[in-house]
């Protein structure tokens, strides 16, 4: 089965669904992993299903190498049974009726392998898999995180040619997960055609994934290796995943200022990447902004507005304020240290100074706009 | 006075396990009126005589005769019932609702009109037993292939609802997942979808079983009442009453027996599992 289906991964499609609609375009090479990032309802999983060939396309084309798996235009349509996919469910979906070994042989019973010889293939692909101690045990008497390694174990022992998981970990807790996904990394390292990987799960798709595709309400809204995305997010959505601020405005080049849909204006500086002259979006790490009880004097930062504190909240080891700007600067959070924040004597309500350097200021095009209108 | 507004409430809302009056009288009345008369059977029956009257050909016959009859109408039943269902639970056809209505009539339907309908349809003349006639030599009325069919057509639905409805509400994922590992529908079908439903499916047939076992009306009508042929245990029930009180209710304690053993085993076994999935 792989021989034949070795290759690329190309999705150019559509799906429409009672009023609402799903259209990708991606490419995904053999041994790359795809992150699919997006909010819930935003089409992520629909994308897989018509991938696996539980949907079928409304508009357009799959192909995976030479293996045409869906294709509107000349009627042709693989169903699941015969697509040389494996998926791995949110939910694992492992038959309760069924022990472990028999749930990772089902593949091979079905492609004729008896009994005994779909026995063998799922021991040895459980021993590969480091499970083989749960090959007599039924679903019901697994962890979580033994459950999603046997649903990953089922999926691969099909041989796919190309690998999907809908939010493999999303079902486990904090600790299993931690543990699951560098498992999950060395497997997904080893699979040799392409993978796609849902999640809403940044810190996941940042481990896991080697470029990340952004989808909301059915579109693309940004494809880009996981540090591009967490650089310079596309919408609010992902900036608020990757934990920047984001703005969107218009650039005057010259003057490097950038104009804020939201009111106020950024100096930016010296600008080269957006291209010249329109519409941009500025990203700024919270970390970035200083706090100050009066209005700075030594005035370095070319960026300084008003605004006053609206909430406060402790991550792990700082403190993240909102501030909310008075009339000519944008709202904001804000990260200080737990110290700083002591010796401001910062508290809800404050009147603040918000400072920031302009060379910490990212501004790049704003594609997604098109994408999203 | 805060005391007593205390002890009023408390009395008033004193045991929520109490039931009123006006419930309690008329339940009552109710399971007396349901197990009275199975108390007249035990207490009527000829304990002393029953080895012998159980021990008559006649009514071994019957009892054998019955069992066959029931095993087999269960036997079509799931071979025919339990497609139907599937095709009644998830073919995406127009006009699935009215089969299913027309299907499950017999439920509701008085067992006699079901008899001359399958004398309409499977006897001599009938619109199809002509042809069973002319063309294969087949007869069905007044034979025991002929209880088979009545009992069939009464009990069958009692299983198709049963299973339709445990794929109704069975997990359609596990059948998405077979599929993404190459298991044909009909593969998916066989080793996913039976085995998940599989404890209404035993529900159903014993449900099946059970009202085969006791058919009465479409059996005297389609098959007619030969002893040894047609006979089953609730005709040698009937017609024992006539001759030999004692015999009848010394049968009537045979089935009796049988419908607790039955109701005991679909409690314990399925029913309580199959209700939580």
């Amino acid at each position: 089965m792989t021989g034949l289906a070795e290759g690329e991964l190309c999705l150019d499609g559509r799906v429409e669904r009672a009023g609402f609609t799903v259209a990708v375009a991606v490419t995904v090479a053999p041994g790359e992993v795809l992150g699919v990032l997006g909010p819930n309802g935003a089409g992520k999983t629909t994308l897989l299903r018509s991938l696996a060939g539980l949907l079928p396309l409304t508009a357009g084309s799959v192909r995976l190498g030479a293996t045409v798996l869906d294709d509107v235009a000349t009627d042709t349509f693989v169903p699941a049974e015969r697509r040389p996919v494996g998926l791995v469910f949110q939910n694992y979906r492992l038959f309760p009726h069924l022990s472990v070994r028999d749930n990772v042989g089902f593949a091979a019973r079905c492609a004729g392998a008896g009994r005994a010889g779909s026995r063998r293939l799922a021991d040895r692909e459980l021993g590969r898999f480091g499970l083989g101690h749960l090959a007599g045990r039924r679903p019901g008497q697994l962890s979580g995180g033994e459950a999603q390694r046997v649903a990953l174990a089922r999926a691969l022992a099909a041989d796919p040619g190309l690998l999907l998981l809908d939010e493999p970990l999303s079902a486990l807790d904090a600790r299993t997960r931690l543990e699951v996904r560098t498992e999950l990394r060395r497997h997904l390292g080893r699979f040799p055609g392409p993978v796609l990987l849902v999640t809403h799960d940044p810190l996941e798709a940042m481990v896991l994934a080697d470029r990340l595709l952004v989808l909301e309400g059915g579109r693309v809204v940004q494809v880009g290796t996981p540090a591009d995305v967490a650089r310079r997010p596309a919408t609010d959505y992902v900036a608020r995943l990757v934990g920047l601020n984001l703005y969107a405005g218009t650039l005057a080049p010259a003057a490097g200022v950038v104009t804020l849909d939201g009111g106020g204006r950024l100096a930016v500086g010296a600008v080269t990447a957006a291209g010249g002259a329109g519409r941009v979006l500025v990203a700024l790490r919270p970390s970035a902004i200083s706090v100050h009880m009066q209005p700075p004097v030594h005035a370095s930062p070319r960026n300084v507005w008003a605004g006053t504190v609206t909430g406060l909240e402790l991550l792990a080891d700082r403190v993240r304020a909102e501030v909310a700007a008075a009339p000519g600067g944008p709202d904001a959070l804000v990260d200080l240290t737990p110290a700083a924040v002591a010796d401001l004597g910062l508290l809800p309500g404050r009147r603040v100074w918000l400072s920031a350097k302009a060379t910490e200021l990212e501004v790049y095009a704003d594609t997604a706009r098109d994408a999203l209108a | 006075m805060t005391s007593r507004s205390g002890r009023q409430q408390r009395s008033r809302r004193a045991d929520p396990g109490v039931v009123p009056a006006a419930l309690a009288l008329p339940a009552l009345v109710g399971a007396l009126f349901l197990l009275v008369p199975l108390a007249g059977l035990l207490v009527r029956a000829p304990w002393r005589g029953l080895g012998n009257i159980l021990a008559d050909g006649q009514v071994v016959e019957a009892l054998r005769l019955s069992l066959v009859c029931a095993t087999a109408a269960t036997a079509v039943a799931l071979v025919l019932g339990v497609p139907l269902a599937w095709v009644l639970a998830r073919a995406p056809v127009r006009g699935v609702s009215v089969l299913r209505a027309l299907v499950t009539l017999p439920l509701v339907l008085p067992p006699v009109v079901g008899g001359v309908a399958l004398l309409l349809a499977f006897g001599r003349r009938g619109i199809l037993g002509a042809h069973l006639d002319s063309w294969f030599g087949v007869t069905l009325p007044f034979t025991t292939a002929g209880v088979i069919v009545a009992e069939t057509f009464v009990a069958m639905p009692f299983l198709v609802v049963t299973v339709e409805g445990a794929l109704r509400a069975a997990d359609r994922g596990y059948e998405e997942a077979a599929a993404t590992l190459g298991a044909s529908r009909l593969t998916v079908f066989r080793r996913v979808t039976l085995p998940l439903i599989g404890p209404a499916l035993v529900a159903g047939a014993v449900l099946c079983w059970a009202r085969a076992l006791g058919e009465f009306g479409a059996t005297i009508t389609f098959a007619g009442n030969f002893p040894g042929r047609t006979q089953t245990m609730p005709l040698a029930v009937y017609l024992a009453l006539e001759t030999d009180p004692e015999a009848a209710i010394a049968l009537s304690l045979v089935l009796l027996v049988v419908s607790v053993a039955l109701l005991a085993g679909l409690r314990d076994r399925w029913l309580r599992a199959g209700a939580a999935p």
